[in-house]
């Protein structure tokens, strides 16, 4: 494997008595679109901070690529940054905001003017540069900021929340237009967020970060499908966690209800009182699935692409997604007994958290 | 027929209401009209005895048209020292003074130390202390023995005195600009490869530059004007507010008037040039 581009070792960051960062160690692989992903608080601007060089860890290293850059000013570390609220400077045009970093590097003349309007061409502002800022959208500020970072060509990019001030469509547009960009350049991207659907769109890898450490590390995939923690099930998407006790190498009885089968793989050797986790989408409405749980519709919502339905349970409320494949609803509704089961395979296991039950 | 009546006494009620429309529509302007007479008739008198030939020594009654005050403007021993003296002090002290105020405000604004809030406080000390016990303290600093040693009354303490009190001006002025500043900025600058220094100069500088403007004006004008501290403090030095109080007590000279005239024709210059930039400015930005 090659030497990552940004390797973390051991960082800490106090601010007085509050742990911001909490012994904090990460590889991220060289031309990888990566996400930091939390709640606010959780670390994860802070850890970013770190990386660009306005914050300096209180206890680790930080590398980029073979280089030690902890204790490093930013201005002497090979990253940029677009930052949420974008920073451009108001006095200067697009121009001359997207040629700051050039300008630093003793880059002039036509070089200069290429590679600017070049850039600017690429973000979609070819055109623009005599504008102020000021007299830009709010998509268009947000394309400046990346191109301001992008033309210097860094060894990584670091991006702090960049879509959050961005409309709902806005933002959809701009992670399928950053996705692309990355992929073009193939510079790294590291993508701090607090919207999963947004890391799940697209990074290749997220840490999901809670209280100053990293509570999983994978692909989005892996992070959906096999949660290591009950956080991280509850952080990604929707999920159904039900409580019960281990009672064979592939087997859970529910504190309320049947022994139900899990695959051994997520099971893990666990013992004693864990949670077994089911998505929305796998549940089936009706007993088709060897796992099968006895409920009662309690609420129901066309969604337009699927109909949620809340059941009541012996082992508590679950909510099920029902695609609508064919037209109108699909049948069931409130007040309605039905059976759910589900496949062992499409279920997952965590280690029960104390507060809950 | 029945209407002649009514017709008769129509326009006087029209007249009547006429009149109240429009005392109603224009109390307001006759009201504006008068303040502004009220504040603007000292000026004009200023002006305009600035071309009065006077008969004797005083400059209080009208006796003439001429422009020979205008000509000899420093035809009165003293007048010119006076006026170089003054504009000398209020270039330094407005210069000083910005300069150690921006420095102060951004320690304000920027950093958490010990005795911030104190600082707060302190600097708003010389604007809240009457000028008088002002004066009368450096003075008495000034006469110390240990001090008069080194320091002698004249141009040297009246521009410690100036940066004194310019300072809290200038440090009101800078900070309120600085506390609107988005930090990130800076930091996007050193992220794009710009050292501290350069930061400041192509990215804290141009944006703070506004309130730079606007403090050195200040204390220009604080400075140039001012009377009660620099009595105290001015050794043998004669300033031109001192040499317009001097001269008053034996007669102003009507150069007096052509300096004060200059003066505010200067500042509303100044200001109405700072209006026509900030039209100018959000005209471009509305229209682009």
């Amino acid at each position: 494997m090659s030497t990552p581009d940004v390797r973390l070792v051991d960082v800490t960051k106090r601010f007085d008595d509050v742990v911001a960062v909490d012994d904090l160690s990460l590889d991220v692989e060289s031309g990888s679109f990566f996400a930091l992903l939390g709640p606010s608080g959780c670390g994860k601007t802070t850890t970013l901070r770190m990386i660009g060089g306005f914050e300096q860890p209180s206890e680790g290293c930080i590398f980029l690529g073979e280089r030690e850059v902890s204790g490093l000013p930013a201005y002497k570390r090979d990253v940029n940054t677009v930052f949420q609220s974008y920073a451009l400077f108001p006095h200067l045009s697009v121009f001359e905001n997207v040629a700051f970093g050039l300008r630093r590097r003793s880059v002039r003349g036509e070089t200069l003017r290429g590679r600017v309007e070049a850039m600017l061409k690429i973000v979609g502002l070819a055109g623009m540069g005599r504008r102020k800022p000021r007299q830009l959208s709010g998509g268009q500020q947000q394309r400046v900021a990346l191109a301001r970072a992008l033309v210097n060509k860094p060894q990584v990019l670091l991006l702090d929340e960049p879509l959050g001030a961005l409309d709902l469509k806005l933002r959809k547009q701009m992670q399928l237009e950053l996705k692309a960009i990355q992929h073009d350049v193939g510079i790294t991207f590291i993508h701090v967020t607090h919207d999963q659907e947004e890391a799940m769109t697209m990074a290749d890898r997220i840490a999901v970060m809670n209280d100053g450490r990293i509570e999983q590390l994978g692909t989005p995939t892996e992070l959906y499908e096999t949660p290591a923690t009950a956080y991280v099930a509850g952080f990604l998407g929707v999920s159904n966690l039900i409580h019960g006790t281990v009672s064979g190498s592939d087997s859970v009885r529910l504190d309320r209800g049947p022994e139900v089968r899990v695959s051994a793989a997520a099971l893990n050797g666990r013992t004693g009182h864990v949670a077994v986790g089911i998505r929305p989408e796998k549940i089936e409405l009706g007993n088709g699935q060897p796992n099968a749980l006895e409920g009662k519709i309690v609420e129901q919502a066309y969604v337009g692409v699927a109909t949620q339905y809340i059941v009541e349970t012996d082992c508590g409320r679950l909510t099920v997604y029902r695609q609508n494949a064919s037209p109108g609803l699909n049948g069931a509704s409130p007040g309605d007994r039905t059976t759910l089961s589900w496949s062992p395979d499409s279920s997952f296991v965590v280690d029960s958290m104390e507060e809950s039950e | 027929m029945t209407a002649v009546p009514a017709t008769e006494r129509m326009p006087r009620e029209r007249t009547v209401s006429r009149v109240w429309s429009f005392v109603k529509h224009h109390a307001l302007t006759a009201y504006a009209i008068l303040a502004f007479t009220y504040l603007m008739v000292p000026i004009a008198v200023v002006i305009a005895f600035s071309f009065n030939n006077p008969a004797g020594r005083f400059n209080y009654t009208w006796s003439g048209f001429t422009f020979d005050n205008w000509k000899h403007w420093d035809g009165v021993p003293g007048l010119r020292s006076a006026m170089v003296l003054s504009l000398e002090i209020a270039f330094i002290a407005s210069l000083v003074a910005t300069a150690l105020g921006t420095l102060i405000a951004l320690a304000l604004v920027r950093y958490g130390f010990r005795g911030r809030g104190a600082t707060n406080l302190l600097i708003f000390l010389p604007l809240s202390t009457p000028e008088i016990v002002l004066g009368a303290s450096l003075l008495t600093l000034f006469l110390n023995n240990h001090v008069s040693k080194v320091l002698q009354l004249g141009f040297w303490t009246i521009l410690i005195a100036h940066v004194m009190f310019c300072i809290s001006f200038a440090v009101v002025t800078v900070k309120a600009r600085l506390i609107g500043f988005d930090r990130h900025l800076e930091e996007a600058a050193m992220d794009l490869g710009a050292n501290e220094w350069v930061t400041f100069q192509k990215v804290t500088l141009p944006l703070i530059a506004p309130a730079l403007l606007a403090s050195l004006l200040l204390c220009f004008a604080i400075s140039i004007d001012d009377f009660v501290v620099t009595y105290f403090n001015n050794g043998p030095k004669i300033t031109f507010p001192l040499f317009v109080w001097g001269a008053a007590r034996v007669g102003a000279p009507p150069q007096v008037n052509v300096i004060g005239s200059v003066i505010f024709i200067v500042a509303v210059s100044v200001m109405v040039a700072n209006v026509l930039v900030q039209m100018r400015r959000a005209k471009s930005a509305a229209t682009a």
